[in-house]
């Protein structure tokens, strides 16, 4: 999927900033706003950045947006089918 | 008594009963068309039959033993002798009909087809999409054939007659299709093909759309009145059963006694049309059945559609007790929390209040009172529940025997806390916590500087009252909806309440520059507040001492407020003098002294309201609330003390002026004829992006509206600064110096979506310009101001814009008012919780911090980030930046 001479999509402005979470991670998050996966947002595998970043399904993305109010806010999203 | 256990739904299936459902789920056949004997009990297997459920009083229902009250109705059966058609299947069956076999009933399809349409049916189904589109299709396309493709039989055109006839072309003449012909045509088309047509034949058998069984509605949801006569009235519902009834058993009569085909057709024509009035009792090409009076009845569909309806009528909407609405209208004298109730209404409407050792003196007083001297009692609950209706001739005897532990209902009296509501609500503050205050006449009475959160004004608009009826409720409302509590709105973090109008004149007066008053001026002045010392005077004139009107505004603001802003007179000089401005537009407030600047709408006003904002957020709601009062009662003895009038000679401009002005409109003329010279000779360059017409119109609107523009500074400048309408318009009272430019200078370019006006004739607006004339005059722009007057066609072109103006505003606010309703429907349940972020009711994160920051704006400065700035300015008493 990723050829060579294309650009990465997260170098583009209007594409926030997408971020695969280990394992660790990705419990500490679940842990620290104590939900479970399943009340995450979601985001499809076939999403391009998540391809990009090579997420696969149940993974956690974090994503970092600007924001109006807070410059910058964090976002998790959990990669579904 | 009736038991009911909890359950969670899994899943909705919609489908059609089928008859031997309806059987199963009937308690009696219902075989007589009579409700009641003579003794006045229900006759059995009547239409009223107990096993139905009950409605009178002391009997009880012989399916579930349950009371009036309890029993929950059951449903019974009627058998139709002949089969008819259900009025809301009409439509499906036509298109059943049209698409199948008359001989073997199959679809008309190919089975290559029915399985490719099947195949996007359950493709559809699965995404859980609708399937509509392709049914139509195959409808569509099984209309098709002449010929059945499955057993070689001739197909026949199916004509439709008003609701539900079906009629058949057999060559020159109509053969009438009967319910019983229908429905043995969709008895046999096969399963493979129901699903092919959308249905389920689990579910939905097609024939299932053709009664033979009605249903039977519980008596419960039919109940019969009795009239004070001692007659018995009954339902709709119940009349056009009884219909049923009788035509159904005329109808067995008449063929077991071997009647002609003809009437047994008229029978069955009449059958059909009861219990499709039944049903609905609005289809078109039926006439409704109606009662004797001649009132079309209520029949199952009238129930539940519209706006009085079940849906919108009933569930959406409810009615409550303890309400009332009425006119309303304004009273400055009243706190912005306070509510005016007509003494009608206090004494109708009640507050219950138990009678406890500490109470029941007081409780004796309001029940000797009675019912008809006001702070009385209408209603003594015992501790038995029965309720005791206080009058005139019982009260001393009740205020004699009331005990700890009864109940009385209160009349509503001065300080009680009621909600106070306009609709539409579309925002928190369109219901808010008032205190009432108990007044004579016919209308609610509020404070105008509360119209802004409700949006009311006095042209005739109606509130709603509702009194809290639990202590809880009431101190909920004193904590959560008081007026205190919504004078910022988290909307944008700043007042939504504050002064208007003369609120605002009256404050401008009194600050501006230094007027200064005499202590009998002041006293008066701060009579209205709350204010009990005086300040030392600023100075003496002719051994009189002299107070200034900032300091009159000083004595109702907190000592120890520390502010410093730029007014909205302010002018945006290059460098700002400060305290020295020249416009006094810079407001600096030190140790709650209002040292210089003038206080207008950035200061009081409602949305703007800085010093406001500042109090709320320093001294808290209540501090805020009699700032306000403080404000609006110091505003209007302002603007009485100065005087505030406006009249048609305060859009005079002296002789100099008009000739400036016409002066300056013939420059502007002379230079839109100039522009269109170049353009007829080809000359004009246009502007990037732009044709050349597009750029000789935004040319000449510039031209002229700069030409309109400078109308307004010639006028502004020539009626001065004492002039009501400028003092309006500066403070931000009310008008804009636009509307003064217009009144008294030039009303301008007339618009029609945003172009100058075109319309009309070929190449001309009217008829009193020449084919082609691009000049100013030819194209709406009016030279004239209101003041001197609009000539003929002026006037016309005056019209054109001014309805365009109207078509919008009432678009506008009706397509904006549903596209916000559905927003707010989407977003209503969305909760913050404790730690911040944002769930849905099935507890799904939408945001993980509260709009990204966490910052609720209500707390926050205009929703700005500029809490430090402000911090460093209260210390400082300097603007930062």
């Amino acid at each position: 999927m990723k050829g060579s001479n294309k650009f990465s999509l997260l170098d583009h402005n209007l594409v926030p900033h997408h971020q695969l979470l280990s394992e660790n991670e990705a419990s500490q998050v679940l842990k620290k706003y104590n939900i479970n996966k399943e009340q995450l947002p979601k985001i499809k595998v076939k999403e391009p950045v998540i391809q990009e970043i090579g997420g696969q399904v149940s993974d956690i993305v974090k994503v970092i947006r600007t924001s109006q109010t807070a410059r910058e806010a964090e976002f998790y999203r959990l990669v579904i089918e | 008594m009736f038991k009911t256990v909890p359950k969670r739904i899994k899943e909705i299936r919609f489908g059609l009963i089928s008859p031997k459902e309806y059987r199963k789920m009937s308690v009696t056949r219902v075989i007589t068309a009579d409700t009641y004997d003579d003794d006045g009990f229900p006759i059995e297997m009547g239409l009223m039959d107990p096993r139905m459920g009950v409605i009178d009083p002391g009997l009880r229902c012989k399916t579930c033993a349950g009371r009036a009250g309890e029993c929950p109705g059951h449903f019974g059966h009627v058998e139709l002798i002949a089969p008819v058609i259900h009025v809301g299947f009409a439509k499906l069956i036509r298109k059943i009909l049209r698409g199948t076999c008359r001989e073997c009933s199959a679809l008309l399809l190919d089975s290559n087809h029915k399985k490719k349409y099947l195949e996007q049916i359950r493709t559809m189904r699965k995404m859980g999409q609708p399937i509509e589109d392709i049914t139509n299709e195959v409808f569509k396309e099984a209309r098709k054939p002449k010929i059945c493709m499955y057993c070689g039989a001739k197909q026949l055109d199916v004509k439709v007659e008003k609701p539900s006839t079906y009629v058949e072309k057999m060559g020159d003449h109509d053969h009438k299709l009967m319910p019983s012909d229908i429905r043995v045509r969709l008895e046999k088309i096969s399963n493979e093909d129901i699903e092919v047509i959308g249905m389920d034949p689990n579910n939905a058998r097609p024939e299932w759309v053709i009664l033979t069984v009605l249903p039977v509605p519980p008596v419960t949801m039919r109940p019969s009145i009795t009239l004070e006569s001692g007659q018995r009235s009954e339902d709709d519902l119940t009349h056009k059963l009884v219909d049923i009834i009788r035509i159904n058993q005329r109808f067995q009569e008449n063929r077991e006694a071997g009647a002609p085909q003809l009437i047994i057709e008229d029978l069955w024509e009449l059958l059909q049309y009861h219990v499709t009035t039944f049903m609905d009792n609005a289809v078109s090409g039926v006439p409704p059945a109606r009662h004797r009076s001649g009132r079309p009845l209520k029949t199952l569909s009238q129930r539940l559609k519209g706006k009085e309806g079940r849906f919108r009528g009933s569930l959406s909407g409810k009615r409550v007790n303890f309400s009332a609405r009425t006119v309303i209208s304004p009273d400055p004298n009243l706190s912005v929390s306070e509510v005016g109730v007509p003494l009608s209404i206090a004494m109708e409407m009640t507050i219950p209040v138990n009678v406890t050792t500490r109470n029941i003196e007081e409780v004796r007083e309001y029940i000797r009172r009675g019912p008809d001297n006001h702070p009385g009692a209408n209603y003594i609950e015992r501790s038995d529940r029965r309720r005791i209706k206080i009058t005139d001739i019982n009260r001393e005897e009740m205020a004699e025997t009331i005990e700890l532990g009864w109940k009385i209902d209160r009349q509503l009296k001065n300080g009680d806390i009621v909600l106070f509501n306009r609709q539409p609500s579309l925002h928190r503050m369109s219901i808010m916590a008032h205190n009432v205050k108990v007044l004579p006449h016919k209308t609610f009475r509020l404070n105008p500087a509360v119209c802004p959160p409700y949006n009311a004004d006095f042209d005739g608009d109606e509130m709603n009252m509702h009194v809290l009826q639990t202590e809880e409720a009431r101190a909920e409302a004193m904590m959560l909806i008081h007026v205190q509590e919504n004078i910022l709105s988290p909307r944008f973090g700043g007042p939504i309440i504050g002064g208007i109008h003369d609120h605002i004149s009256g404050m401008y007066l009194l600050t501006r520059g230094d007027s200064r008053l005499s202590k009998s001026e002041i006293l008066d002045m701060l009579s209205k507040t709350k204010i009990e010392e005086l300040s030392e005077p600023a100075g003496e004139v002719d051994g009189k001492p002299y107070w200034t009107g900032k300091q009159a505004v000083s004595h109702i603001l907190p000592s120890g407020l520390n502010m410093a802003y730029r007014a909205g007179i302010c002018e945006n000089c290059d460098t700002c003098k400060k305290e020295n401005c020249d416009l006094d537009a810079y407001v600096l407030v030190k140790d709650g002294q209002l040292l210089s600047g003038t206080i207008e709408e950035k200061a009081v006003g409602a949305f703007k309201g800085l010093i406001v904002d500042k109090i709320i957020k320093d001294y808290g709601s209540a501090r805020g609330l009699q700032f306000i009062n403080d404000a609006t009662m110091l505003g209007i003895k302002g603007v009485m003390h100065y005087g505030f009038s406006f009249g048609i000679s305060d859009e005079d401009i002296p002789n100099e002026a008009s000739i400036q002005i016409t002066e300056l409109l013939g420059e502007a003329e002379d230079k839109v004829m100039n522009l269109i010279l170049v353009y007829n000779e080809g000359n004009l360059e246009p502007l990037p992006g732009r044709t050349v017409d597009e750029t000789l119109e935004l040319k000449i609107m510039q031209e002229l509206g700069k030409a309109r523009d400078t109308t307004g500074n010639i006028a502004g400048k020539y009626l001065g600064l004492e002039n009501a309408a400028v003092v309006m318009a500066k403070s931000g009272a009310r008008g804009s110096m636009l509307n003064l430019t217009q009144m008294a200078g030039c009303v301008g370019q007339q618009a029609v979506r945003g172009e100058r006006i075109r319309r009309g004739y070929a190449g001309r607006t009217l008829s009193n310009f020449h084919t082609g004339d691009l000049g100013a005059a030819a194209h709406g722009f009016v030279k004239n101001s209101y003041k001197s007057g609009l000539s003929p066609t002026e006037y016309f072109f005056h019209a054109i814009g001014g309805r365009e103006g109207l078509v919008d505003t009432a678009v506008r606010t009706s397509q904006s008012g549903y596209l916000q309703r559905r927003l707010v429907n989407a977003l209503q349940d969305l909760e913050v919780q404790y730690d911040g972020t944002v769930k849905d009711t099935r507890g799904m994160v939408v945001q993980f911090k509260y709009g990204e920051d966490g910052i609720d704006p209500m707390k926050s400065e205009f929703s700005k980030p500029q809490a430090i700035q402000w911090i460093i300015e209260s210390v400082t008493s300097k603007e930062v930046k």
